[in-house]
């Protein structure tokens, strides 16, 4: 378990996952579900126990549509949906990581998009 | 000179663990006045009030000051022992140094030096106290139960049975509450109505109990063995002792278009109206916001044929006193509305029902008859899925934050009567906990399952969608299986939570008891005196005080009527002396105290006055009853020339217990 990760996951996601009583309503209402290979009572449940590092790895973060079906539905207020944003910036913002390598860079230049995008995107995202 | 005992008690180590009662017990010692100062382990003890006995004899004490527990809660026991060693109970002092020192303190030094401030104070106020003698006033021997349910029924009958006069007030035409509405009762089964009815007819025959409906509690006045209450009996345009509830002109009645309440609303009623067939009293009710007559003044069959010619479209609401020596609440409990909860499409479609329209679904009184139809178009469901804690175990933005204890029981009886009685319906129960503690109550909750093939699924419906070929597409998770459902339903059952009385919170603010944040009223003690409001002479019963089933509101009912009656018996109470009384020289005469006493104990009177010019002058002072008054204080906040002050709490022993405490 990443203590840390953990950390970043409920302060930037500003949810306290120990309100969960564990209905599964957010899955019962998320209509993404059948996408995913964790569902919304998961994350918020792996989120407590500690266990960020398998969710991160998971495709299930970009099939959460954050329709916000379950942060309406929630009898307990947890807000799931923010939990799912919170793992899928621990993903994208996660340091060492190599999303992107300046010889991927020529295939996606496009006309249309500044410079100065690209230099921002490889300082962020690049190792 | 004052001979002044201090008494520090550890209370095991609840006090000793955080306090040096050592360093209190001695520097209290050195206080002016103070002739003794010990510790001890229990004050309380038989020991401990031994010491406290003997201390008063041997030092001829002329007050004591006890450091312990909250005076709520040992009070009284020192008071008494005083009284025994001939000191007069009122020279006793507390000083709470348990509740309002130790438990709330971590540090010795500060707790200790906390402690030893609260005693000086005590002390400085025991110096100023003053012998007082309680008065006694008597008991009316005679009860009110607010609300007519199988609460306030069950409480009744035995204050009834007792001996004493019992007032039941009920809002509604008839007596019976929720329980007249529910088709069987669980864990046995056993009908509703044929267990009820026969209590509502007792109660109505038994020549102690005046059932008031159609009435509600408008004013309380009074105190404890003596409160006036104003009741107003409402027009129901029928003479109650004419009428014999032939029910012809619910018949005749041109107007039967009105939402009938007792069904739920399910089917309609005509606008003069008996609610059940088993009504106590079995008298008819003209409903206002329907009747021609009374709205238009064009119709009148009713009167034409009623034979004894019981109707009366001329009468008033009519406003009734009495007066009662105790009042118990039973004003019970309502599902909550569910407006709120869109994705249970409550509102949009007829088939999704909550548990109390099931009930009057599968009643044989009910719209069908008992046969269980889709209100929709009449036919059998085939499929039925039953949502579990809609509206409980919510966080405070979305419902109520605690669970409704029934439901668990009445949705496993109702999955169980469904599969008895039509083997061909498949029943699905979503639920997040089944909660069963009670006698039988798991064994029931197992027999659903096991013999009745109930489908129980652990977890929570999402979304129902009414489609357009009638059926419900119910979308929910089942969290065993690790995944989501789609169950074509052809009805839906929501188990709403229920929430007390909404005329329950303007009669807590008459009866000046406590409520919680959920408006159930709160009890004495959560533990040792769950019946008794905090307030003297009122009483709780059933779900008004929190969620109940049936057995535990009978139960409670009892114990409240119990605790009434041991008031009842009594041919008077002890006053508390500690009253207000005004000093007439320092009066004005302005009526800011009268205004303020909530117990109407203050009135004024005129009074002659010898001036220093030797002439007399008559002027207006107020003056208070000693029997009325129950030493609240607000007539010494209000008194603007400081003529008000309460026998011991007097402004200059609050002002004394102030300059000790800043000293």
């Amino acid at each position: 378990m990443n203590k840390n990760l953990k950390e970043q996951v409920l302060r930037s996601s500003g949810v306290n996952v120990l309100k969960c009583m564990r209905c599964g309503k957010c899955s019962g209402t998320c209509p993404s579900y059948d996408e995913m290979e964790y569902h919304p009572h998961q994350f918020v449940y792996m989120v407590e126990k500690g266990d960020i590092e398998t969710l991160m790895k998971s495709p299930s973060i970009y099939k959460c549509l954050t329709c916000f079906a379950c942060v309406e539905r929630c009898p307990r207020n947890v807000e799931p949906a923010k939990v799912v944003e919170a793992v899928r910036l621990a993903a994208v913002r996660q340091q060492d990581g190599n999303h992107l390598s300046p010889d991927m860079i020529p295939e996606m230049l496009d006309d249309d998009l500044p410079q100065q995008a690209i230099v921002t995107a490889l300082r962020k995202y690049a190792k | 000179m004052q001979r002044i005992g201090v008494f520090v008690c550890h209370c095991g180590t609840n006090i000793a663990a955080t306090v040096d009662v050592k360093t209190v017990a001695e520097t209290l010692g050195k206080e002016p006045g103070v002739v003794i100062s010990q510790d001890y382990q229990y004050m309380c003890s038989e020991s401990g009030q031994n010491l406290v006995k003997d201390a008063i004899k041997e030092h001829n004490l002329t007050g004591i000051v006890i450091c312990s527990c909250s005076p709520r809660m040992h009070e009284n026991t020192f008071r008494k022992a005083a009284a025994a060693a001939g000191l007069n109970p009122y020279l006793v002092e507390i000083a709470n140094i348990r509740e309002q020192c130790s438990w709330i303190h971590k540090e010795i030094a500060t707790a200790t030096e906390k402690a030893v401030i609260l005693g000086r104070a005590a002390i400085a106020k025991v110096h100023l106290n003053a012998p007082l003698t309680a008065g006694e006033s008597p008991v009316v021997k005679k009860a009110l139960v607010i609300g007519g349910g199988i609460a306030g029924i069950q409480t009744a009958l035995d204050i009834a049975e007792a001996g004493f006069d019992v007032d039941i007030v009920e809002k509604n035409p008839t007596i019976g509450g929720k329980m007249a509405q529910i088709d069987k009762t669980f864990p046995t089964l056993d009908c509703a109505a044929c267990i009820l009815t026969p209590k509502m007819v007792e109660a109505s025959q038994n020549e102690r109990i005046t059932i008031r409906s159609f009435s509600e509690v408008t004013d309380v006045k009074g105190f404890v063995g003596n409160f006036t209450v104003k009741i107003k009996k409402k027009a129901r345009y029928v003479d109650e002792t004419k009428c014999t509830g032939c029910g012809l002109c619910t018949e005749k009645c041109p107007m039967k278009k009105v939402p009938n309440e007792f069904n739920m609303g399910l089917d309609n009623r005509s606008a003069v109206y008996i609610p059940f067939a088993q009504a106590v009293p079995k008298v008819a009710t003209i409903d206002p916001n329907y009747c021609m007559m009374l709205k238009t003044g064009k119709c009148g069959v009713c009167s034409k044929v009623c034979s004894v010619g019981a109707i009366n479209y001329k009468q008033q609401d009519e406003i009734i006193e009495e007066k009662y020596g105790a009042i118990i609440v039973a004003t019970g409990f309502n599902p909550i509305s569910l407006d709120k909860y869109d994705e249970f499409a409550y509102g949009q479609s007829p088939d999704v029902v909550t548990s109390l329209e099931l009930e009057r679904l599968m009643n044989a009184a009910g719209p069908n008859g008992g046969t269980l139809l889709r209100p929709s178009d009449k036919t059998h469901p085939h499929t039925i899925v039953f949502v579990q804690c809609v509206g409980s175990r919510c966080d405070d933005s979305k419902g109520k934050p605690y669970c409704s204890k029934i439901c668990c029981m009445y949705t496993a009886k109702h999955a169980m009567l469904i599969r008895e009685k039509y083997p061909d319906t498949e029943v699905y129960v979503f639920y997040i906990d089944v909660r069963t503690p009670g006698k039988n109550f798991d064994e029931f909750y197992r027999r659903a399952v096991e013999q009745y093939n109930v489908h129980y699924i652990k977890g929570m419906v999402g979304k129902v969608t009414p489609k357009s070929d009638g059926k419900i597409d119910v979308q929910a998770s089942d969290l065993l299986a690790n995944e989501q459902l789609h169950i074509n339903a052809d009805m839906v059952v929501l188990a709403a939570a229920i929430e007390p009385d909404k005329t329950a919170r303007p009669l807590a603010t008459m009866l000046t008891t406590q409520m919680d944040t959920n408006d159930f009223f709160t009890e004495a003690h959560p533990k040792l005196r769950p019946v008794e409001s905090a307030t003297a002479g009122i009483f709780l019963s059933g779900a008004c005080q929190g969620p109940k089933d049936i057995p535990e509101t009978v139960a409670q009912a009892s114990a409240a009527a119990a605790k009434a009656i041991g008031l009842l018996c009594k041919n008077s109470i002890t006053c508390n002396p500690c009253v207000a009384h005004s000093n007439e020289l320092m009066c004005n005469g302005c009526s800011s105290c009268e205004k303020v006493c909530p117990y109407g104990a203050i009135t004024y009177i005129d009074k002659e006055f010898r001036m220093p010019d030797r002439t007399t002058k008559v002027r207006r002072v107020a003056s208070v009853n000693p029997a009325v008054c129950q030493g609240c204080g607000a007539c010494t906040v209000a008194c603007p020339s400081g003529a008000m002050d309460l026998n011991g709490f007097s402004n200059s022993q609050i002002m004394a217990e102030v300059d000790a405490i800043c000293k």
